[in-house]
């Protein structure tokens, strides 16, 4: 701690002095029904310990048996990131004793990875504009997660002052695919945003391929960044600290800034960066040093024995291609193309998380404009009153499409429009049923229209006398009290005529 | 039937008597439980008799044969299960004290299979710890003894299962082989004993010691017998990767056949001269000589690879084992030292480990440790892969000119307990016939071929068999044992001394 009092030093006079290379390891939970070596369930949540088996206890005598669909997400995340797949692989067992890993080894793949040497682009925004960074992919390899440590007791719930400690094997052998870029070089004063851009895609794409919940705060998604400053971009690298803990895109972007300038106070200073782990704390926004790796830690890394090798065919592989969905950036670009718009409201649907929403509305018949107002407004507002995500909602796109078919086709009205969803979305039926259950559609007829516009004139003699003398807009009062006595069924303009008329003046 | 001492017969024999309902299975049970009573006391094959256990299994089999269910050969016919195996809720401990008071929840497959093929599990028998020796000496319980002589080992790491069945204790057991665990015991107890191809018996369940070399198979008194256990246990298992999908092949079939005329037999020329005892040359010069006359071609092979067989398998068995072993810690089960609530769990582990492993396992730890250690692991670990390659072809080579090798299948005769405990080097050397099957994975089987002359203690030969074609090895063993037999007037292990 020999540079505990060193100043961190300020970001841009940081990137006067140094140039930073990043490296960032992602660490992603598969959504398999069952983990990586056994037939247990992953479900997230479930009480301690009771989503267990032999196998992924670790108990003397249990064998792996290797998951399908774990090697299958594996292969579609590597090929969605440019990667050359493995003719032949195996898995590798990483030896080192701690509690959470039920086998004193952690079963992984270390010089053979499935996946390797790939790279994928990213877009971050700069004040001059929308920049792309192509990352480098060293390797997408597989792994099983650990247990999970619960120290009891004591002040802080870390182990250091906890009276015991319990483990929970729940998350033990739950598939991982372990993604590990290239040095980021070059990113130069953008790097704490390039970082938070390459998380932010790599996310993106997860979703896309439907392999995993991708949710940082659950850990499905986890991020260690690797950080290291040089005195400029010909030199060597520096001595590199691993920041763990980095869970969410804004933490990413936040640990680098910080630890940019915190080495660079070190370095500054005539101090030398320890290689070490660090952890971040998202409330202070610091980073304070774990497990030091001054003297490396030997895995005594071997070939798994109890796996045989994995050597996928150019068929299976070729298969596994044709099932990528479209890169997520190429098809943003591409929907805003059609769709005329920027990316600003692109981005506001991608936010909302409505994208596919959007696309499925809108080739349901709907125009962009009213799917994108839909699924970003009112149907936004009520995911987010109920906490759940908008493609959890009880109506589809087409219902989407239909209400906003019945609106253009002047039967309902906005207000009315909005009555029909709540309907569909409390399980009353379909639009139409919703519609004609409610009896929602817009009177036209000016039969009824008439005796409430009467009706409205002889409650408001002072307002009707008003409109007679020129005052057209006081008419405003009576439209309203008709719209209140039918129930807001009425067609707004059409009562506003039959004023006009039955006052004799013209609108 | 007070005549007919029901433990002196085969299973073959027991299997007849029990089909046609001339005994009971609980009568065969109870028999045996009586034999264990009275001479285990001084041999010491079992750790664990599992009485409550073996009577229920065998009532189940005498009910369901009443109600005219269709049963297995062997079911009703008694086993003793190596302790390497998990049965469910039976203790389990790998002749360890790290896992005193073990009670696996579940059965391995090994076990399941005997279950349901009706074998009556007697309980457990003695090993070294985690299998790691060649005289069941190093078991933290206590040695095994040689029914032949109990002043000698039995063979190791399975000394109590051969011993078992030398000590007509069971009919069966099942033992497990990684250099010849299996092989090395029957020999000096004057038992069969064969480890099929790797990956044809499934090794869920079965504690690994060195998950690549590790198998378990039968041992018995006759061939055949072998045989039919063979046929219970072997077969593809989804709960092991490296199970083995091909079908088993007949091995039943090739023990009733028992005809080696025309089979091309070979001597490996580096397994069998210096080193080896003269009554073991001896014995197994008179079975060459038999093989000949039964119409086998004897051809002489050469594999020179073998020479560094023994090297490479004490790197790549260490490895493995200390990566196996390391989840003996004291957390989840079995063994925990030193937990009063003011050391660390590293502290704990350390003291558990160091408590509850014996001198030979954790000799083989640390060589493991040291051999897979960064900057030595090309050196030891990769070196020795490489050797195993060698070996493979040597076996390749020398499958191109015969059908099956053959050789002693150990030194020396069972040598004294304690003679060689405190030299490491010399007990290794026991499985120098027998390790290069497991660093290639083929098959292979130990008879009985005769007393040596000279301490009138059992001489087994080897025969071993490419990969999958593991009825070879029954063909020429039952075709050599019933020539055997005739000679001899009898089975040889009726003369065993142990009453």
């Amino acid at each position: 701690m020999s540079h505990a009092t060193t100043q961190v030093m300020g970001f841009e006079a940081a990137l006067e002095r140094f140039d930073p290379v990043l490296g960032l390891e992602v660490h992603v939970e598969l959504s398999t029904a069952t983990k990586m070596f056994c037939g247990c369930s992953t479900e997230f949540g479930a009480e301690p310990n009771t989503q267990v088996c032999p196998v992924c206890l670790g108990l003397p005598g249990a064998l792996p048996a290797l998951n399908r669909a774990g090697v299958e997400a594996a292969m579609r995340i590597g090929l969605a990131l440019n990667c050359e797949v493995a003719q032949w692989c195996r898995f590798a067992r990483k030896n080192y004793f701690y509690p959470d890993m039920p086998k004193n080894f952690q079963t992984s793949q270390y010089d053979e990875p499935i996946c390797f040497d790939g790279w994928v682009d990213v877009d971050y925004d700069t004040p001059e504009g929308r920049r792309t960074f192509r990352v480098g992919i060293e390797r997408a390899h597989m792994e099983e997660d650990t247990g999970k440590n619960l120290h009891m007791g004591g002040a802080t719930g870390r182990i250091h002052g906890a009276d015991y400690s319990l483990v929970d094997y729940n998350r033990a052998g739950i598939p991982l695919i372990e993604i590990v870029t290239k040095p980021i070089e070059g990113a130069g004063r953008y790097a704490p945003e390039v970082a938070r851009a390459y998380v932010s895609a790599l996310r993106d794409l997860l979703r896309a391929l439907d392999v995993s919940d991708v949710r940082m705060e659950q850990g499905s998604l986890r991020c260690d960044v690797n950080v290291s400053l040089r005195p400029s971009p010909e030199a060597p690298f520096g001595t590199r600290s691993e920041t763990k803990n980095v869970n969410s895109l804004r933490s990413v972007e936040r640990s680098v800034r910080y630890e940019i300038g915190r080495q660079a106070g070190i370095l500054a200073d005539g101090g030398r960066v320890h290689q070490e782990t660090r952890h971040w704390h998202e409330d202070t926004g610091l980073t304070t040093p774990g497990r030091s790796k001054e003297e490396a830690e030997d895995y005594r890394y071997f070939p798994e024995p109890d796996l045989v090798p994995i050597a996928p065919s150019r068929e299976w592989v070729e298969a596994l291609r044709a099932t990528l969905p479209e890169n997520p950036a190429v098809r943003r670009t591409r929907l805003a193309e059609a769709w005329g718009i920027s990316d600003r409201e692109m981005a506001a649907v991608v936010n909302a998380g409505a994208l596919d929403l959007v696309e499925a509305t809108i080739a349901a018949g709907a125009g962009q404009s009213a799917a994108r107002k839909w699924w970003t407004g009112e149907l936004a507002r009520v995911a987010n009153e109920r906490g759940v995500e908008l493609a959890d909602l009880r109506i589809t796109p087409a219902q989407v499409a239909e209400v906003e078919a019945l609106v253009k086709s002047g039967t309902l009205n906005d207000k009315l429009a909005r009555q029909a969803i709540e309907g569909v979305l409390s399980g009353e039926g379909t639009p139409a049923e919703v519609v004609a259950a409610r009896g929602l559609a817009i009177v036209s007829d000016d039969g009824p229209l008439l005796a409430a516009v009467d009706e409205a004139l002889a409650a408001q003699p002072d307002v009707a006398e008003k409109i007679r003398g020129g005052k057209v807009q006081a008419a405003g009062a009576v439209v309203g009290a008709v719209m209140k006595a039918t129930r807001g069924q009425a067609d707004a303009a059409r009562v506003r005529a039959l004023i006009f008329e039955r006052l004799g003046v013209d609108g | 039937m007070s005549a007919l001492d029901l433990t002196r017969l085969t299973a073959a024999q027991l299997s007849e008597l029990l089909s046609s309902r001339t005994v009971s299975a609980r009568e065969v049970a109870q028999a045996h439980l009586d034999r264990i009573a009275e001479v285990d006391e001084r041999i010491h094959a079992f750790l664990h008799v599992d009485t409550d256990g073996a009577l229920a299994a065998a009532g189940a089999v005498d009910e369901a044969r009443a109600a005219g269910d269709r049963l297995g050969p062997l079911a009703g016919v008694p086993l003793a299960l190596k302790d390497v195996l998990t049965m469910r809720d039976v203790p389990t401990t790998c002749g360890s004290r790290i896992l005193e008071g073990w009670r696996p929840p579940y059965d391995a497959t090994v076990t399941r299979r005997l279950r349901e093929a009706g074998i009556v599990i007697l309980g457990k028998t003695n090993m070294d710890e985690f299998a790691m020796g060649s005289s069941t000496e190093h078991s933290a319980y206590g040695p095994t003894r040689n029914p032949w002589d109990t002043e000698r080992i039995p063979g190791g790491s399975g000394g109590g299962s051969a011993a078992a069945v030398a000590a007509f204790e069971a009919p069966l057991a099942i033992g497990t082989d990684t250099g010849g665990s299996i092989r090395q015991p029957a020999a000096v107890t004057g038992t069969v004993g064969v480890k099929p191809t790797y990956g044809a018996v499934s090794r869920y369940g079965l504690v690994a010691l060195a998950s690549s070399l590790d198998q378990a198979g039968p041992c018995s008194r006759t061939v055949l017998d072998a045989a039919l256990l063979h046929e219970v246990i072997a077969g593809y298992d989804p709960m092991d990767s490296t199970s083995l999908a091909e079908p088993v092949p007949g091995v039943v079939a090739s023990a009733r056949r028992a005809d080696v005329a025309g089979m091309r037999i070979g001597l490996v020329t580096e397994l069998g001269g210096e080193g080896y005892q003269a009554g073991v040359r001896q014995r197994f010069a008179e079975a060459v000589k038999i093989l000949e006359g039964l119409g086998a071609e004897v051809v002489e092979v050469s594999c020179p690879s073998f020479e560094y067989a023994l090297a490479a398998y004490y790197l790549i068995l260490p490895s493995e084992a200390s990566s196996n072993l390391a989840k003996f810690d004291g957390i989840r089960y079995g063994l925990r030292v030193g937990d009063d609530g003011t050391r660390s769990v590293e502290e704990v582990m350390r003291l558990t480990r160091e408590a509850g492993f014996g001198a030979e396992v954790k000799r083989r730890i640390m060589l493991g440790t040291y051999a897979l250690s960064s900057g030595y692991y090309d050196a030891y670990y990769g070196s020795a892969q490489k050797v195993r390659t060698l070996i493979q072809r040597d076996f390749a080579a020398a499958f191109a000119q015969a059908d099956v090798l053959i050789s002693p299948t150990a030194p020396t005769t069972a040598f004294r307990l304690g003679e060689k405990l405190d030299d490491p080097l010399a007990m290794y050397l026991n499985d120098v016939a027998t390790i290069p099957v497991n660093l290639a994975g083929n098959a292979a089987m130990s008879l009985p071929v005769g007393l040596a002359p000279e301490d009138g203690l059992p001489v087994g030969l080897q025969i071993i068999a490419p990969a999958m074609a593991d009825d070879r090895l029954y063909r020429v063993g039952a075709a050599l044992e019933q020539a055997l037999f005739d000679r001899w007037g009898g089975l040889l292990i009726e003369e065993v001394p142990a009453r």
